[in-house]
């Protein structure tokens, strides 16, 4: 099949490409670009493990065509962390609060969690609970998933890191 | 699971996207949040040759009031829906609605023109289009058309939309002030299509139900506009009562399928239980 | 720093031993996206497979043309049974004795069974082929139901062995059977039955589920024809085992086969067994001479790689009238699909399932399995649990509460009644285990304080009674559920896998800056052993966890071992490591004592070093001793600090815990709320309570999802149905509910450390507590047994046939 030009940011970096139109965003990021942090678990856009940022909405790259994000703005986990390798405050939450087993699920839900976080700056248990629906953990029970993100909330707004853990 | 080949286009405005379908009527599909079509693209169960993508012509996006009715664009997302301020307050039922759809993730993409136009029993908005007696804009090479809603859906996957033709907007009536509205749905899980959902919009004068409307999700190849039903409530007082009789109006037309959700006589009931708490929630909300 | 002046606290905490609630070192590289699946392996020139599989859930296979397939361009093999058979690789021998076809020849056998083998230089191209592939089928009558496999009428399934009177586990009483399994003392138990003062019968089924990982199997297999080399990373729980099955079915010297098992996205039991995808992919890189990749898609996963319980128990207690149980008898049918491919240890059929006597002392038991053949994927693997110990645990912990309810006792009451006492450990179950340790009646009655029972039951009282009154319509159930796991497989004496013992093993290396490598036969697949395991050797050898590297799942490094699963981990592997590092310590006395210049009878040692027996201010770091191990050994020392221990445990270890549940559901639609979900577990010594937590809270949400709602469910043509997760239920963060966890400790008399192991503890127990919470809700109305899933229609159906409706 005849591939077509395709032009987006992914994590600051212009990217151009050439894609086969049926190719998927998921598998784009993936074996052109080399970013395989975002994962498959169930190509029926249940699962949510291949979320990655775009232009401001978290989507499953696996029900997007390559195409589609053509003049996108893409980031990925792997440009959460800073450039020196400090972690996003996501990140050490999921490690802080044991918000992660096999580590699967893990790149789609701090993505999701990121944008959540945009959106709704102060979550409660519910909005991070109804936030991450669209994101299947199949080894922690989401418990600590909720507490993490709670963990990351109360970092990025100052606030005291030990109520959060509670 | 991997997609089929097509080619692909990427149109900029209507007139280029209604004449490449004038081009491709037979095999040509419409891609706006392509949440319903690429899963089934990648089950191979959707084969099409090309693929219009809608996402390029601003002009099919956005919430307007024009006079008494809200003008919405087919590819404005569930997420721009449940986000909009002006419509939140005018018309609620279609932000409760739309927050029952799928996930975050899926309504960021997902519209309310691909939810409406596949004619997927399962798709929650097109009950809620019949309920709200809304209206279609369909353009194609030759024009455009106009379709009431409730004589758009004819089985399931079939609609009103001919080959070669584009859902560009919907036009809602405005709600009145003081209206009552509910959509609920019963479903398995986050993600799930109704097992049986219903939307309500209901008035209330001098204490007893003025006008009312119920559609019906999933409870038959086509969404339901439950006008017996509503018929009969007319006049009466909200009440237990009352609900319970157009519940059981209800179940006498609703014919879904047994699937993973349950068998037909559970559904059927079903159907009754979520007209009947949607109609005492919206006259709860009415002020009843 | 003054080692000195450092407190015996902070010397302690500095090791992050056993106990700590240590941060996982894992979580590191999985936060920012870089943890390394198999599906991330990009090699030079690979290609990608991908199955043509039947729509058929049984027909005869009868003309297969793959000329349009490999007429796609890109597209370098495609493989079927014909091209298998010359390698004698067309069929593939089972972890259970039986035989699975690779690729099917002549017929197959359930739905979605694999057919050819695309392989093409892309996954696109792979995918377009595989449906070009053409094959003509004759449908043949199915047989999905496992009551009717043994009838005269039923479809014979197994062409292939239809004339073989005898099985791997003995005689077979129809071409459909597989095995019968018999244990405990039938005339004993038939006799306590007849004298019986109450007795209760029931057949309680455990549908089919499916363990469900995140990441689906799969595997990249690349042969080197130069070197004769074959390497293959894939989804492993056991890769020391693959590396020997592969070398058996393809007569690679097993050293000239490198077996690399990555980071895993969860295994949960499917990522124990062997599967056509891992031999095809093998086979094509061997014929194509090129690295080949096989990628399961979920949809493949549900339907072909593994299910999991399809157990239908019919259980009978006999007990006085006080409540004292007498015997239990249990027969079991036990479906296994198309080939019996259950991966339990060699000798157990149906693995431990005479764990089935549960937590109660019954004087006598009677157990007997039949395995059937049917028209559905093969598995049968332990899903989150010991070899069918959940299937057990469901079993007993269901009887008991019917038993309660027949007596009119509570069913706390009715366990406490039964429990082995404490000072009968180690137990002898009439089923023939020897239980190590447990204190069960201060377990339950922790567990009961702790959720206010008695103001629980108090309250459901109530609400019947409004109920009744039709003030509400929703009723409460309060479910109790007592477990004893037996884990840890296993002994020599009683466990092999195709006749390999199940020991595991350890090997530690001392580096002389006194950082360490150590790697174990088992691995990881969420479970933190790269925490944990560490923790382990910095309380053993006083090495700070974080100066300690794990490594698992490479057959070329790691010592061989088992693999991970059946909770054995902790009481296999993590013994040897403990044993290991005694030998290290050993040796590490003896360098001490000659450094200080005494005996080695007056070190002892302390923390984190040896010192002088009475003089704490002379002392050797074990930092101090490794650099010692490498420059200047004692005399008569070898140099070097290192050591090797294949653990074979004694015992099996028996975790234990009380579950109690509280729901509330809504007859009108059959939809069950959790309201409380309190999780006492006993898994001996704890080594993280962080990863403890957390394997109870995923446990558990895995059991949550099989009671009320998994199942893989067979029309009558032998379709599968739901196998996806639109279907399958996954519940998320919003259906999931809270859970607060608990725990007492009582260690395993055998075990280096105490450890007992806790993975699966709360699948086994959680299972029971849900199903008996909803049990209990519709008790008051009549109902004695409602079957698994508890999905909201059948909570409905259920509500309806006792009348609770309208």
């Amino acid at each position: 099949m005849k591939k077509i030009p395709l032009s987006l940011t992914v994590n600051g970096n212009p990217v151009e490409a050439l894609v086969e139109p049926r190719t998927l965003l998921v598998h784009f990021l993936r074996e052109q670009l080399d970013l395989t942090g975002a994962h498959i678990g169930c190509d029926t856009t249940h699962c949510g493990a291949c979320t990655v940022d775009l232009d401001g909405r978290s989507v499953k790259s696996c029900t997007l065509f390559a195409v589609q994000a053509e003049g996108a703005t893409i980031r990925t986990i792997e440009d959460l962390a800073a450039a020196d390798g400090t972690l996003h405050p996501l990140q050490e939450g999921f490690r802080e609060m044991h918000g992660l087993q096999c580590g699967f699920c893990t790149p789609g839900m701090i993505m999701r969690a990121y944008r959540l976080l945009q959106e709704i700056p102060r979550p409660s248990e519910d909005d991070i609970r109804a936030g991450i629906a669209g994101n299947l953990c199949r080894c922690t029970g989401y418990q600590n998933i909720v507490r993490a993100i709670a963990f990351a909330a109360a970092r990025l707004n100052g606030e005291n890191l030990q109520e959060a853990a509670e | 699971m991997i997609p089929g080949p097509f080619a692909y286009h990427r149109p900029k405005s209507l007139d280029e996207a209604v004449a490449l379908f004038a081009a491709h009527p037979e095999d040509g599909r419409a891609l706006a949040g392509g949440h319903s079509l690429i899963p089934m693209m990648k089950l191979r169960l959707a084969t099409p040759e090309h693929l219009i993508d809608l996402g390029g012509i601003v002009t099919l996006k956005g919430i307007r009031r024009e006079g008494e009715a809200w003008v919405i664009g087919a590819t404005t997302t569930q997420a721009e829906l449940i986000g909009h301020d002006a419509l939140a307050a005018g018309l609620p039922i279609i932000g409760e609605t739309a927050r029952q759809i799928a996930d975050p993730q899926i309504r960021y993409c997902g519209t309310l023109g691909g939810n409406v136009a596949n004619g997927d029993p399962g798709n929650d908005m097109p009950a809620l289009m019949m309920c709200l007696d809304a209206t279609y804009h369909l353009a194609s090479a030759t024009g455009e058309r106009r379709v009431k809603a409730r004589e758009f859906y004819h089985g399931a996957y079939i609609t009103a939309l001919a080959a070669g033709e584009i859902l560009t907007a919907i036009h809602i009536p405005a709600a009145p002030p003081g209206h009552g509205h509910a959509y609920e749905k019963l479903k398995r899980k986050i993600g799930d299509y109704a097992t049986a959902a219903a939307a309500v919009m209901l008035t209330l004068k001098d204490g007893r139900i003025a006008t009312c409307a119920i559609g019906l999700t999933n409870l038959a190849p086509t969404p339901l506009l439950a006008e017996a039903a509503a018929a009969m409530l007319i006049g009466e007082k909200p009440d237990q009562g009352a609900f319970a009789a157009a519940a059981r109006a209800v179940e006498a037309i609703v014919t879904p399928t047994a699937d993973g959700r349950g068998p037909v006589e559970y559904r059927t009931k079903m159907a009754g239980v979520v007209t009947r708490r949607a109609l005492a929630r919206a006259a709860t909300r009415a002020g009843a | 720093m003054n080692e000195m002046s450092e407190t015996r606290e902070a010397r302690e905490a500095k090791l992050q031993g056993l106990g700590c609630k240590r941060k996982r070192v894992e979580d590191v590289r999985f936060t920012q996206g870089k943890g390394k699946y198999v599906d991330d392996i990009k090699l030079p020139g690979m290609l990608y497979g991908d199955f043509h599989r039947s729509p058929y859930g049984h027909a005869r296979i009868k003309r297969i043309d793959t000329a349009k397939a490999k007429a796609v361009p890109g597209v370098l093999a495609v493989l079927t049974a014909e091209d298998l058979k010359p390698l004698k690789l067309d069929w593939m021998p089972t972890l259970a004795g039986d035989v699975q076809a690779v690729l099917a020849g002549e017929k197959v056998l359930f739905q979605n069974q694999e057919v050819a083998f695309v392989v093409a230089t892309e996954r696109y191209i792979a995918a377009d082929a595989a449906d070009l592939v053409e094959v003509e089928y004759e449908a043949l009558p199915v047989l999905v139901d496992p009551f009717k496999a043994m009838t005269p009428e039923a479809p014979i399934l197994r062409e292939d062995i239809k004339d073989k009177t005898t099985g791997a586990h003995g005689e077979r009483k129809h071409p459909n059977h597989i095995f019968a399994w018999e244990v405990g003392d039938r005339e004993a138990t038939d006799l306590a039955f007849r004298d019986a003062e109450v007795t209760i019968k029931e057949l309680i089924s455990y549908q089919r589920v499916h363990p469900c990982p995140l990441e689906t199997c799969q595997s990249v297999a690349s042969f080197d024809k130069i070197k004769g080399e074959l390497t293959v990373w894939g989804t492993f729980q056991a890769p020391h085992v693959v590396r020997t099955v592969a070398a058996i079915l393809s007569g690679i010297p097993e050293h000239k086969i490198h077996v690399i098992a990555p980071d895993i996205g969860g295994g949960f039991g499917n990522k124990v067994g062997v599967y056509p995808g891992y031999v095809c992919a093998i086979v094509a890189s061997i014929v194509t001479g090129r690295p080949v990749k096989w990628v399961e898609d979920r949809i493949e996963n549900l339907s072909t790689t593994s299910f999991a319980r399809d157990y239908h128990m019919t259980a009978e207690i006999a007990a006085t009238r006080e409540g004292r149980v007498k015997a239990l008898r249990v027969h079991v049918l036990a479906d296994h699909g198309a080939f019996d491919a259950c991966a339990d240890p060699s000798k157990w059929p149906a693995g431990f399932f005479n764990i089935v006597t549960g937590s109660y002392d019954f004087p006598t038991a009677h157990v007997a399995v039949d395995g059937v053949y049917t028209n559905k994927a093969p598995g049968g693997v332990a899903y989150r649990c010991s070899f069918r110990v959940t299937e057990a645990a469901y079993c007993i912990e269901r009887a008991m509460d019917i038993l309660a309810h027949k007596l009119g006792l509570d069913p706390a009451e009715l366990r406490m009644r039964n429990f082995i006492r404490r000072e009968q450990f180690p137990y002898h179950s009439a089923l023939g285990w020897e239980y190590d340790s447990g204190d069960y009646h201060t377990a339950l009655q922790k567990a009961l304080e702790a959720v206010g029972y008695s103001a629980l039951r108090a309250e459901q009282k109530a609400r019947q009674e409004a109920f009744r009154r039709r003030e509400t319509r929703e009723i409460m159930g309060i479910g109790v559920s007592f477990f004893t796991e037996i884990v840890g497989a296993g002994p020599a004496k009683n466990c092999d896998i195709l006749g390999i013992a199940m020991f595991d093993s350890a090997e530690i290396r001392i580096h002389p800056t006194g950082a360490v490598i150590a790697r174990m036969g088992t691995k990881s697949q969420g479970q933190g052993h790269e925490t944990t395991y560490a923790q382990i050797i910095a309380s053993e050898l006083g090495i700070p966890a974080d100066d300690v590297m794990i490594e698992e799942g490479n057959t070329d490094t790691a010592p061989y071992g088992l693999g991970t699963y059946g909770s054995r981990s902790t009481p296999t592997a993590g013994a040897a490591t403990a044993m290991a590092c005694r030998k290290i310590k050993a040796k590490a006395q003896m360098i001490a004592a000659h450094l200080l210049e005494v005996h080695h009878d007056d070190v002892e040692f302390d923390i984190d070093r040896f010192r002088v027996k009475g003089m704490p201010e002379r002392f050797k770091t074990m930092k101090d001793i490794a650099w010692t191990a490498y420059s200047a050994p004692p005399p008569g020392l070898e140099p070097g600090l290192e050591a090797v221990n294949y653990y074979d445990p004694p015992n099996m270890t028996y975790p234990f815990g009380a579950y109690i549940c509280v729901m509330d559901i809504d007859v009108d639609t059959g939809v069950a709320k959790t309201r409380r979900f309190y999780a006492l577990d006993d898994c001996g010594t704890r080594i993280n309570p962080m990863i403890i937590e957390g394997q109870v809270h995923g446990g558990l949400t895995e059991a949550f999802a099989i009671a009320m709602g998994q199942e893989i469910a067979y029309d009558d043509i032998g379709n599968v149905k739901g196998a996806s997760f639109l279907d399958f239920f996954l519940p998320t963060a919003v259906e999931t509910p809270k859970w607060e966890t608990d725990f007492t400790v009582t260690p395993s008399p055998h075990h280096p450390i105490g450890a007992k192991g806790v993975g699966e503890s709360p699948n086994v127990g959680g299972v029971p507590a849900f199903s008996n919470a909803v049990n209990d809700a519709f008790a008051f109305l009549g109902a004695t047994h409602i079957q698994m899933p508890h999905d909201a229609w059948r909570l409905w159906q259920a509500a309806e046939a006792l009348g609770a409706q309208g």
